[in-house]
């Protein structure tokens, strides 16, 4: 009777969304944000129209929106951002900060949307993309005194086509969650 | 305290990941350096991997190019047994190899002529950022590489280096928005400031309204940045317009528009003069002529106005012309008067040949022109 209690209790303390929390083995999540950054490395060397694609973030949101937990996403995003910023010729701390963000406010909504849906999943990568674009050009005129220039239009495009990108990106890392 | 820590965890733990990055962007900026260890360990980790990869993919392309060129030849043969298809694919073939012999070949010959002492870089990769517009390169302070260095290739300037590491650099390229650079106009020497936009034009500014700049002139680098030596090619202005308050000057920068594989890093900078005359982008290389042919006429000891055989041709026979006091188009009719052999330098004309035969090309090009040229048209035997 009192686990059948406790049971019921967790079950309503519990947004039905957070229970719904994805694991990934550990060899994924360090690989995939650090396969992601290389790519940003050299594949825009051979293919310069590619150098729009902002994999890091892209993993960065789908690993928040998967782990559920703001925490969690705050780590993920320092992470992927400082070791961004390392191979960047910009301070340590710009991506890093950004991505930080990101990745809290994406596990933040992750507990009240149903991210498994492909147009949540569109929608939510284009809405970071363009935070993290603007975010970014807010941080380099403020703290680094940089006149960044913001091209609206562009960035607006640059996002819908990361979004499209991230929808069957999503899909294939899907496929390395660990089942229990 | 602890109720309000676990209430809000996740917020306590964003504002402190929030708080150390900007602490350490903070040190950054007031300290005006770097957090050097992290980023040589970012990069000593990468560049290795970089190399590999880079050896891969050239490995696999010419793997590839090579199988495909090879299938190619064996189709064409078993379809038409063709030689003049296999001597145009051999040709092709040729030319590209030509090509990558001459563009190593005219780096190693900048870089041996260049007052500048330079080391020759390959680039390896990108950094990374949405459209950034800096490159690895594998050259770093091991080889002498310094923050703040310039990057050059013999058609132009490239960029900078702005972070120097053990094992490779990264390099600022002149296309990048927060890139600037001293710049002066080759014809009316008009100073300006180079700054990229982030695509594949850059501006001049600074450059007042009432100041004259045409489009088609070259842009050099006047060496007041203390970054690139005075002299260096930069561009050519592609358009030319009123601003504002100053004039709007888009260049097409020299050393980015045949691609970016390999670079010279100025070591020891030399400023040059800005040369007057207009520069070729390019190396020019002449083909040598097919065995056995020769030139009628020579190509060293000439004018260099006399540029083509065909200039070199008429100025031979304006020169008979003076000398046997002929004036061409008055003739009046039948054969002319002349001896179109008469050496125009003042040797002695050789016998004129039988009626009927007419001088071989070996004996007119042995008469008319000492040295043969390299790169030279059939002989002409006719008279003008």
């Amino acid at each position: 009777m009192g686990t059948g209690t406790n049971f019921r209790q967790e079950f309503t303390d519990t947004p039905l969304l957070k229970r719904d929390v994805s694991k990934f083995h550990i060899a994924a999540m360090v690989g995939i944000p650090l396969a992601a950054i290389l790519f940003q490395v050299y594949v825009p060397r051979f293919f310069e129209r590619l150098s729009y694609l902002e994999l890091p973030l892209l993993v960065t949101v789908y690993f928040s929106l998967m782990r559920r937990t703001p925490a969690m996403g705050v780590l993920f995003g320092a992470g992927i951002g400082l070791a961004q910023d390392s191979l960047s010729h910009n301070p340590l701390g710009m991506f890093g900060i950004v991505k930080t963000l990101v990745g809290y406010f994406a596990a933040s909504m992750s507990q009240r949307f149903d991210v498994q849906n492909a147009w949540v999943r569109l929608v939510l990568s284009f809405f970071f993309f363009f935070f993290h674009q603007f975010f970014y050009w807010v941080l380099g005129r403020a703290l680094l005194g940089e006149a960044l220039e913001f091209d609206l239009q562009s960035t607006l495009v640059v996002a819908v086509l990361n979004a499209l990108v991230a929808v069957p990106l999503f899909h294939i890392l899907d496929k390395l969650k660990v089942t229990a | 305290m602890e109720f309000l820590l676990n209430r809000f965890r996740n917020l306590t733990v964003l504002l402190v990941a929030i708080l150390a990055q900007l602490v350490l962007l903070a040190y950054q900026v007031k300290s005006n350096g770097e957090v050097r260890l992290i980023r040589v360990w970012a990069v000593s980790a990468v560049t290795p991997l970089a190399r590999v990869i880079e050896a891969g993919r050239s490995g696999a392309v010419h793997f590839i190019r090579d199988y495909f060129v090879l299938l190619n030849v064996r189709e064409e043969n078993q379809r038409i047994k063709s030689d003049l298809d296999r001597t145009k694919m051999e040709n092709q073939f040729l030319r590209t190899e030509l090509s990558t012999a001459d563009r190593a070949k005219s780096l190693a010959i900048f870089q041996q002529q260049s007052p500048s002492k330079t080391i020759a870089a390959h680039v390896i990769g990108n950094t990374t950022g949405v459209g950034a517009k800096v490159v690895i390169v594998d050259r770093g302070t091991g080889s002498g590489v310094q923050k703040g260095m310039a990057v050059i290739t013999p058609d132009g300037i490239v960029g900078k280096v702005t972070g120097a590491y053990p094992t490779a650099s990264f390099v600022l390229l002149i296309t990048d928005p927060s890139f600037a650079a001293g710049v002066i106009s080759q014809k009316n020497r008009v100073h300006g400031t180079l700054k990229g936009q982030g695509y594949s034009t850059v501006i001049v500014d600074y450059v007042q309204n009432e100041q004259k700049v045409e489009p088609g002139e070259q842009f050099f680098t006047s060496g007041d940045d203390r970054i690139f030596p005075k002299g260096l090619p930069v561009g050519e202005v592609a358009v030319v317009r009123p601003g504002k308050s100053y004039k709007e000057i888009f260049v097409t920068p020299s050393g980015l528009q045949n691609g970016l594989e390999d670079v010279l890093i100025v070591i020891e900078g030399v400023h040059a003069p800005i040369p007057d005359s207009t520069m070729t982008s390019q190396p020019v290389h002449l083909q040598e002529g097919p065995e056995g042919e020769t030139s009628v006429v020579p190509a060293s000891p000439q004018p260099s106005s006399l540029t083509t055989d065909a200039d070199r041709l008429v100025e031979q026979y304006r020169k008979i012309g003076e000398a046997e006091k002929h004036i061409y188009g008055q003739s009046a009719g039948g054969a002319p008067n002349y001896n179109i052999h008469l050496d125009p330098n003042g040797a002695a004309a050789p016998p004129t040949p039988p009626p009927g035969v007419g001088p071989s090309p070996a004996s007119a090009a042995a008469s008319a022109a000492p040295p043969p040229a390299s790169a030279t048209p059939k002989p002409a035997t006719k008279n003008p």
